[in-house]
């Protein structure tokens, strides 16, 4: 089944760049506002899966060529040495520092582990929504 | 609010038991999607309506809605997503494999027992 | 802590032993295995000499210091000699079977870590002073005894063997641990010299019965006493120099370790006595009398180990009576406890040269039927001489040291009839008798042994050309037979450095140090009633002996359908059907029968406790206000589920189950919960896709008629759900019995977290760990589908296309 629809596949294009810096942006602004990495990370997704929609799932893997369950397992690796590595440092298990910086242009700015933790959980969620639509879908 | 809501609630979960005691593996799925649902529903219930506005600190806010259910309910919304989602997968692969939708069909383990 | 760490250098050698066996191909792996034990005795050795001055040494590590459990090695006389009878005959035993396994075809690895590993456990449970730690390696021994019965698994003996001496001992030991623990109950503590200490106090108390009938349970099943000796004979299916070690020499020796230790607490009950000393002898009967039926060497050597142990355990019941008796210092009881330790190393020595002797007959012609055996004198005359001294001994003939043992347990039986409390006048008389009459079948099984293999014409042609065993494999029978011999001579040395140390430890109320220990064994004692009692042994059983053939038929009588295996069969069966029987009442197959059992019972359980604790109450105190708009989405909340139970298509279900989850996203927002919301949205979007991708797939629904009974139980507990949430909902809401730990969060945020949006605070920081743990779940979903997709047997797949 392949359509052919320059309308519906141009504005995706547009729409997949809109949805994709909200979801980044909410996922940064988590640790204040509303947000974080689960809605983050299925905004994300929803917005591949736009694309997936517009296009077809080869195109969507040659404009965007990550191996999902790599991803997932990526993730999982950085919540987990987030998790752990305080233990070096003589901290408990899931000890999370932060700190405040001031940087030009940007002005006072904070800085946490907990964000990495949240990239981990971004990332798994991205890389098992779009496993699981991938391999549904590759499966016709 | 409260007692209203113990009582949709309670008339969710029945729902989903329902749905879930059936033999088409469609309804079942979807009887955990509405457990799922209750659930949530329930774990917001019991920490309390209240509160005026959203658990992120901004001045001159006092009044928090209780943040601890909904931390917990995030985590569960996204399990049940994928419980779900490996249920539907579920299905579909059973029923490609045995052609058929009916769980009172799959009773597996006849072959060795009898 | 040396000494503790003692009882572990087996098991950790064992650990290295797979890569010694892998890559050191030439070598035969028993000769590094060697090594552990021959090191083990040296060190044991220098102990020696301090020990039988009358000290004690100990060494205690923690191992569960939340439960006051640990490590405790005490070694006095008698942990000592158990100490060197398991390392030594350990020795001698891999020695052995260097020569009896083959480095070619046996999976030697596997065996000589099982040995390994009961070698540690056999030395923990002696050395254990801690109860249970001491239940811990006992069980260990168990396994590893199993392991090593199984070790030819291949074999269906071997595996019905294992199973079966695991059923009994690990039973037994169960019934131990619960001794154990009344008597930490008791006592308050878990060690045994603590225990000793408070003896008399613990008599009275009520739990006293039930802790020492336990107690002897354990004992009895690891000591093959009756009727728990079943399990025996069919270990001899394991490798010979493991029932020469495990099932001769030490294992079946931990029960009478166990009632040894223990005599000084429970020594004081009448029960006692009688059970130990009564079982005893009704098993020193019995295994002599069976002896005789056996056709297998081996078997032959079970029932007479048997036997023997029971005629430990009704000397250990003897002693028992010192405690009983006034000026016991002058008393013969006090001979019994000798006796026992004395018999006890004799019989490690003579019983582990005859098994040996049986695997040499076994490895070189190929059978151990006795019916086909014989006249092998001439062709073994070695291991014909060690079978003799072994034999001679086991018939308690001079010189060997079996004579001895045997002369002073009947002085400890005939004293029992003189014994006066517990009705010991009346029945006392039947102990010297039942006595004199399993001594001559004592005598007969040995003659038997050693006369039917080595000495009688051959029947049968054996398939092998038989020759001498390899020397190396002789060594370790011949050193046994030297001890054998050299043990009659020297008694008294053997007797100052082992027995009497190890008889402060059973009977220590009456001595405080070896020196006490008054007692010297001489061969000769003139003209008294145990020689007149041997003497008619040898005659007797000469007579029975000749005649052997003549009387050995009568065996046949007795019923096969009457005897104590054919229990233990008919009962491991009949668990085995009606367990089955059992669970096909309530396994149907069916998923809905299941679901049924788990929803009604949560909802019998839920309601049950919060109406019988009265914990059900509704209050409207706190409530939040009911705002119109609320109560509209809620009606669409509820149509949306009535839509989703009566949708004849899929479409129409599917919608429902959105709508319903759109609503739910729409009463976060209600409800002041932002991230909920927004989640919630994304995902509902998410899943109704996916169930739409689904939809191609599945068939669209049908109406079933279903059984009306079971849409009668369906509904049911179906509004049982519903009602037990509903309650609870209202009960949880209507009492806050704890503060909310949310407001510690909204404290704290700022300052310990650095952040504003509480909720993604706890997510990341205050419960990382459920979100940890929750991605990896879904992570794990996600492999899920990944290969229930993309892997696929290729044979069900072919199914699939010619569909």
């Amino acid at each position: 089944m392949k359509t052919n629809d320059v309308i519906i596949q141009f504005t995706a294009k547009i729409v997949f760049f809109i949805i994709f810096f909200f979801a980044i942006h909410i996922f940064l602004a988590g640790h204040y506002t509303p947000g974080g990495g689960f809605v983050g990370g299925l905004l994300a997704s929803s917005a591949i899966v736009l694309l997936v929609l517009a296009f077809d799932i080869n195109t969507v893997r040659t404009i965007i060529p990550v191996t999902y369950t790599t991803l997932t397992a990526c993730g999982l690796i950085i919540a987990l040495a987030t998790a752990s590595f305080p233990m070096l440092l003589g901290d408990p298990f899931f000890t999370h520092y932060f700190d405040y910086f001031t940087l030009p242009l940007i002005g006072k700015t904070s800085l946490h582990t907990a964000m990495l933790f949240d990239t981990g959980v971004f990332l798994v969620v991205v890389g098992v929504t779009m496993t699981i639509i991938q391999t549904i879908g590759e499966d016709e | 609010m409260e007692i209203i809501m113990a009582f949709v609630i309670g008339f969710l979960f029945m729902a989903a038991v329902y749905l879930m005691l059936s033999r088409s593996l469609l309804r079942i799925i979807i009887g955990t999607g509405l457990l799922s649902h209750g659930a949530h529903l329930l774990i917001l219930t019991m920490g309390g309506l209240g509160g005026s506005a959203p658990p992120v600190l901004a001045d001159g806010v006092e009044d928090f809605a209780d943040p601890l259910p909904q931390a917990l309910i995030l985590t569960a919304i996204v399990i049940s997503f994928g419980v779900t989602a490996f249920f539907l997968v579920l299905a579909y692969r059973s029923y490609q494999e045995l052609n058929t939708d009916d769980i009172s069909e799959m009773k597996g383990g006849d072959e060795e027992d009898e | 802590m040396a000494q503790l760490l003692y009882i572990f250098i087996p098991m950790l050698a064992a650990v290295l032993l797979p890569f010694l066996y892998k890559y050191i191909k030439s070598i035969h792996t028993g000769w590094f295995v060697l090594a552990v034990p021959a090191t083990l005795v040296a060190i044991y050795i220098t102990y020696i000499g301090a020990v039988a001055r009358g000290e004690v040494f100990t060494a205690t590590m923690n191992w569960i210091p939340s439960l006051a459990i640990n490590f405790t090695s005490y070694l006095d006389g008698l942990s000592l000699l158990f100490s060197l009878l398991i390392t030594g005959i350990g020795s001698l035993v891999v020695l052995y079977s260097i020569f009896y396994l083959d480095k070619e075809k046996e999976q030697l690895h596997n065996f000589y870590i099982y040995l390994l590993l009961f070698m540690s456990a056999m030395l923990g449970v002696v050395q254990s002073d801690h109860l249970i730690s001491l239940y811990f390696f006992w069980e260990l021994t168990s396994i590893s005894s199993f392991l090593l019965i199984g070790y030819w698994f291949t074999r269906d003996g071997s595996r019905f063997g294992a199973l079966k001496s695991m059923m009994i001992t690990v039973g037994g030991g169960l019934f131990m641990l619960g001794g154990f623990i009344l008597l930490s109950i008791m006592g308050d503590t878990y060690s045994i010299r603590e225990l000793i200490a408070q003896a008399p106090e613990l008599v009275n108390h009520e739990y006293f019965t039930w802790a020492l009938v336990l107690v002897l349970l354990g004992a009895f099943t690891k000591s093959a006493q009756f009727p728990f000796y079943i399990w025996l004979p069919d270990a001899m299916e394991a490798p010979t120099p493991v029932s020469a070690y495990l099932h001769s020499a030490t294992m079946v020796k931990a029960g009478i370790y166990l009632v040894a230790r223990l005599t000084p607490i429970f020594a004081m009950s009448e029960i006692w006595v009688w059970l130990v000393s009564g079982i005893g002898l009704l098993t020193l009967f019995w295994g002599s009398f069976f002896a005789v039926k056996q056709t297998d060497l081996k078997g032959i050597l079970a029932f007479s180990t048997v036997s023997q142990l029971g005629l430990i355990m009704s000397l250990l019941g003897a002693s028992a009576v010192a405690f009983h008796v006034t000026n016991a210092e002058d008393t013969i009881f006090k001979f019994a406890a000798y006796a026992a330790i004395f018999h006890l190393i004799n019989h490690a020595t003579f019983k582990g040269s005859l098994f040996m002797i049986a695997g040499i007959v076994d490895h070189e012609t190929g059978t151990r039927d006795i019916r086909k055996l014989g006249g092998l004198m001439s062709v073994m005359p070695l291991s014909f001489t060690v079978a003799a001294i072994g034999s001679f001994s086991m018939a308690g003939l001079p010189p060997f040291n079996g004579f001895l043992s045997k002369e002073m347990f009947l002085t400890a039986m005939l004293a029992l009839k003189d014994f006066e409390l517990f009705n010991f006048d009346t029945w006392g008389i039947l102990f010297p008798v039942v006595a004199w009459i399993a001594s001559v079948f004592t005598f007969v099984y040995s003659f038997y042994f050693v006369f039917y293999t080595f000495v009688k014409k051959r029947e049968a042609q054996l398939p092998t050309n038989v020759h001498e065993a390899p020397i190396g494999m002789l060594i370790s029978p011949i050193i046994l037979a030297t001890f054998v011999v050299t043990i009659f001579f020297i008694p008294n040395v053997i007797g100052d450095l082992f027995v009497k140390p190890a008889v402060i430890a059973i009977q220590p109320f009456l001595y405080s140090s070896p020196g006490e220990v008054k007692i010297a064994v001489t061969a000769w004692h003139g003209f008294n009633t145990e020689l007149f009692m041997t003497i008619g042994v040898v005659m007797f059983g000469l007579l029975l002996f000749m005649t052997v053939k003549r009387w050995q038929k009568l065996y046949a009588l007795q019923p096969e359908f009457l005897s104590l295996n054919r229990a233990y069969d008919g009962m491991m069966l009949g668990l085995d059907v009606g367990a089955n029987r059992f669970s096909k009442l309530y396994m149907t197959n069916s998923m809905r029968s299941y679901l049924i059992y788990m929803f009604s019972a949560i909802s019998v359980i839920v309601i049950g406790t919060l109406l019988f604790k009265g914990a059900f109450t509704m209050s409207f105190e706190g409530t939040a206000p009911i705002r119109a708009y609320e109560l509209i989405l809620l009606v669409v909340l509820v149509t949306g589920v009535i839509t989703t139970l009566i949708a004849k298509s899929r479409l129409t279900a599917i919608i429902g189950l959105g709508s319903v989850g759109y609503t739910v996203a729409l009463f976060f927002v209600i409800f002041n919960a932002p991230d909920l919301a927004l989640t919630q949205l994304v995902i509902e979007t998410i899943s109704v896709a996916l169930f739409l991708l689904a939809f191609y797939h599945l068939p669209p629904l049908t109406k079933v008629n279903e059984r009306m009974r079971f849409q009668v139980n369906r509904a049911v507990v179906s509004i049982a759900v519903g009602a037990m949430v509903t309650i609870l909902a209202l009960s949880a809401q209507s009492q806050k019995v704890f503060p909310s730990i949310s407001k510690y969060y909204e404290e704290t945020v700022a300052t310990l977290a650095g952040g504003g949006n509480i909720v993604n605070v706890i997510l990341v920081d205050y419960r990382g760990f459920d979100t940890l743990f929750e991605i990896a779940v879904l992570g794990i979903a996600g492999m899920g589908i990944f290969a229930m997709i993309k892997l696929r047997l290729t044979k069900k797949e072919n199914i699939n296309e010619n569909k």
